[in-house]
């Protein structure tokens, strides 16, 4: 077990590195602004002394190491520092937004997972088929597609012509569960077809590389019923690849969201990084940089931890 | 009674069809058309006969992109046999000098205003379309799958849609005939945006626009990422580590956040979004490159130039690269889609190319208030950025499959 233990640990310790230098270059990058934040906050024709002022109140006028250090003690207690453009805590308008999305992504997923890898599963076991194929077009176009126009096809049918689900998802204090669940129908709807053609590509591709095994082809042999095949000699093996397809696309999943958040003017937090990088709002990009960044991050990890979990021999490395 | 008519002859059709299936063993096309006409008895009782129509519209399209794709791959068999790439594929370095030449004629007749600019480029891109065409690949080109015929015949129209932009658009980019959301008549095939421009004349610039910019970028990021991968597998040693962990570095971070938080610092101009693009999608060209010439690095004639004296450009030039093309450019087409989908998110969220300049992307957020109204012109920039990417994706596949024997059982 101390084996194992090492090796998540090793892992672990891997992701704080990689997380630490991307703190790094999501600070150090704004530093590279023509001027700087107070130049940009006040434009071409401030004062000398205006510049001073707002660089004192924002401690511009220390070096940067000393705010990197600042703003990072900061942001592990999730203290992002004050929005530029309204002067109120990030934390605070963030933290409900980021709520928001981690509600719809688990929707999404809660939706996605079990259908995907079935089909992916069915899938895998009619390859070459007619309907594999079917499957193989439809999912392909469904990856293809920009998110916003899956978005806008649904709320076309769904909203405009069949008038089934609202087409914005406006959120409110108060609202049960039920509502809530139908306020974000399309949004997740949306996030659903593009993961799910996703993870029924990956799962059918890791089943099919699975099922090529020699194993297998002995269990076939000796005569064993075909479910029990499946069952009894595959399933045990797929696991470890199935649950990389899931972090990998819940992954996936964070990036997705921005554009279906706006699609659906969402009050999560990939409208907030959009709106704060047209008006140029430094500390909530960097805020919401970090956060998707680590949420990335942290999900990636959940995929190598649960295969070193699952598949024994990589508790060995030659 | 018409309805009537039309739902009696689409079931006899699907039931002749079936039979005929079955009558000469066609198992697969049985079980389809026999499927179909299952899923029909319930899509008629739920939808009644106009979801039959649109089953009859879809396959009718379905027909004709598989004529148009036949017709094409025919076409391009009988070019290949002909051997008209021939005389271009004699001396390489004539031919590329020509192709230099006649981008930067291109270049000079666009900032003259000779109003030659697009035969240039046409010349080259015909130029570059026309070498590959080989009684070889007239034999690799009769096993190509429908699709990607289909791919092939729509990277094609999209190219010369993209080329003879003003030609073929009945009025300017940024110019304002009408009133705003003015419907369509016979004067404007799609009606006017928000602004009034002429909806349809902005979607054909719109080909030359956001493909362009989605082709500069994948080509940046491919020279970025092989170049270093290819210097990381000759040369290996720190460069080799450093790279790798740079890479590391970079694909941690999702790749619109990381494109965003780069617009948002250096505003969002053409450059900055090709720098960007080029950063983020380098590090996954680069361990692609890495790995195949790492394959062919370790071969005896890599070797043996090594100990002829040759240096490191030559072995890249003349041992590496003409053993690794094959995966490099179905890299850079499945490059291509992923960066086409980021530059279409980022110009829909307002930071791709600005106004008046038609992109397909923001084309789709402006204009999407009609949406609201059941009308789908707003939508058809979506579907052409999701049509070229399946495209793409279609003959990308057939590559991959081609070069690697990729076969699952």
């Amino acid at each position: 077990m101390g084996d194992i233990l090492g090796l998540v640990g090793k892992r672990l310790g891997l992701g704080l590195i990689i997380l630490l230098v991307i703190s790094v270059i999501i600070f150090f990058m704004v530093e590279l602004l023509p001027g700087d934040i107070a130049q940009a906050v006040l434009g071409q024709g401030a004062t000398e002394e205006n510049l001073a002022a707002l660089r004192k109140q924002m401690g511009l006028d220390q070096p940067a190491i000393v705010r990197y250090l600042d703003w990072l003690s900061g942001a592990v207690m999730f203290d992002f520092g004050n929005s530029i453009v309204t002067g109120e805590s990030v934390a605070n308008t963030i933290s409900d937004r980021f709520m928001n999305t981690l509600f719809l992504a688990a929707y999404a997923a809660v939706i996605a997972v079990p259908v995907s890898i079935l089909l992916g599963v069915v899938v895998a076991l009619l390859r070459n088929s007619i309907f594999d194929r079917v499957a193989n077009v439809v999912t392909l176009s469904f990856i293809s597609s920009p998110e916003f126009f899956l978005g806008y096809i649904l709320i076309l049918y769904f909203a405009v012509t069949w008038g089934m689900f609202p087409a914005i998802s406006s959120l409110s204090e108060g609202m049960s569960f039920l509502q809530l669940l139908e306020r974000t129908f399309l949004p997740a709807l949306t996030l659903v077809l593009v993961v799910m053609a996703h993870m029924m590509r990956m799962t059918r591709a890791a089943i099919i590389n699975l099922l090529a095994s020699p194993y297998i082809e002995m269990a076939r042999l000796k005569g064993a019923p075909p479910w029990k095949v499946i069952v009894k000699h595959a399933l045990p093996n797929a696991w470890a690849p199935i649950i990389n397809v899931v972090a990998l696309n819940l992954a996936y999943l964070i990036t997705g969201v921005v554009l279906v958040e706006v699609v659906y003017v969402y009050p999560g937090i990939g409208q907030a990084l959009v709106d704060a990088v047209s008006k140029r709002d430094f500390p909530v990009v960097q805020a919401c940089c970090l956060i998707f960044a680590a949420t990335f991050i942290l999900l990636n990890l959940a995929a190598d931890v649960g295969a070193i979990l699952t598949n024994p021999r990589l508790r060995h490395p030659k | 009674m018409s309805i009537t008519v039309f739902v009696f002859g689409y079931y006899t059709v699907l039931l002749a069809a079936s039979c005929i299936a079955a009558y000469f063993n066609q198992r697969a096309i049985f079980i389809l058309v026999f499927s179909l006409t299952l899923v029909s008895f319930v899509l008629g009782i739920v939808g009644g006969a106009g979801a039959l129509q649109a089953v009859a519209v879809f396959a009718g399209l379905l027909a004709l992109a598989g004529m148009i794709s036949y017709g094409f791959r025919e076409f391009l068999i009988q070019m290949a046999e002909g051997d008209i790439g021939a005389p271009l594929r004699g001396n390489s370095t004539v031919f590329v000098l020509v192709i230099a030449a006649l981008v930067v004629l291109a270049f000079i007749s666009a900032a003259y205003g000779w109003g030659l600019t697009e035969i240039f480029v046409a010349l080259a891109a015909l130029m570059l379309i026309l070498v590959p065409l080989s009684p070889d690949t007239a034999k690799e080109l009769r096993t190509a799958p429908m699709t990607a015929a289909f791919g092939l015949f729509v990277v094609f129209t999209y190219a010369v849609l993209g080329i003879f932009a003003p030609w073929i658009a009945p009025h300017g980019e940024a110019e304002v005939i009408a009133s705003a959301f003015a419907p369509a008549d016979e004067n404007m095939l799609l009606g006017a945006d928000q602004l009034g421009r002429d909806m349809f004349s902005r979607i054909v610039y719109g080909t030359r626009n956001s493909v362009g910019l989605a082709l500069a970028a994948t080509v940046a990021a491919f020279f970025l990422g092989a170049l270093a991968g290819l210097l990381a597998a000759t040369k290996g040693g720190w460069f080799d580590q450093l790279m790798g962990r740079v890479a590391d570095v970079i694909m941690s971070i999702p790749s619109l956040i990381f494109a965003l938080l780069m617009l948002s610092i250096f505003g969002p101009h053409i450059q900055v979004i090709i720098i960007a693009v080029a950063v983020i999608y380098a590090p996954r060209v680069f361990r692609l490159t890495r790995a195949v010439a790492g394959n062919v690095v370790v071969m005896d004639y890599i070797e043996a130039a090594k100990l002829r004296g040759e240096g490191t450009w030559y072995l890249i030039r003349r041992e590496i690269l003409p053993n690794s093309t094959a995966p490099l450019v179905a890299e850079f087409g499945l490059e291509f889609c992923f960066v086409f989908l980021l530059v279409a998110g980022l110009s829909f969220l307002g930071l791709g190319i600005q106004p008046p300049t038609a992109d397909w992307g923001s084309m789709v957020r402006e204009n999407a208030t009609l949406i609201s109204f059941g009308d789908i012109t707003p939508l058809i920039p979506a579907a052409a950025i999701a049509l070229l990417t399946v495209a793409v994706n279609f003959v990308v596949d057939w590559m991959l499959f081609r070069s690697s024997g990729l076969k699952e059982k």
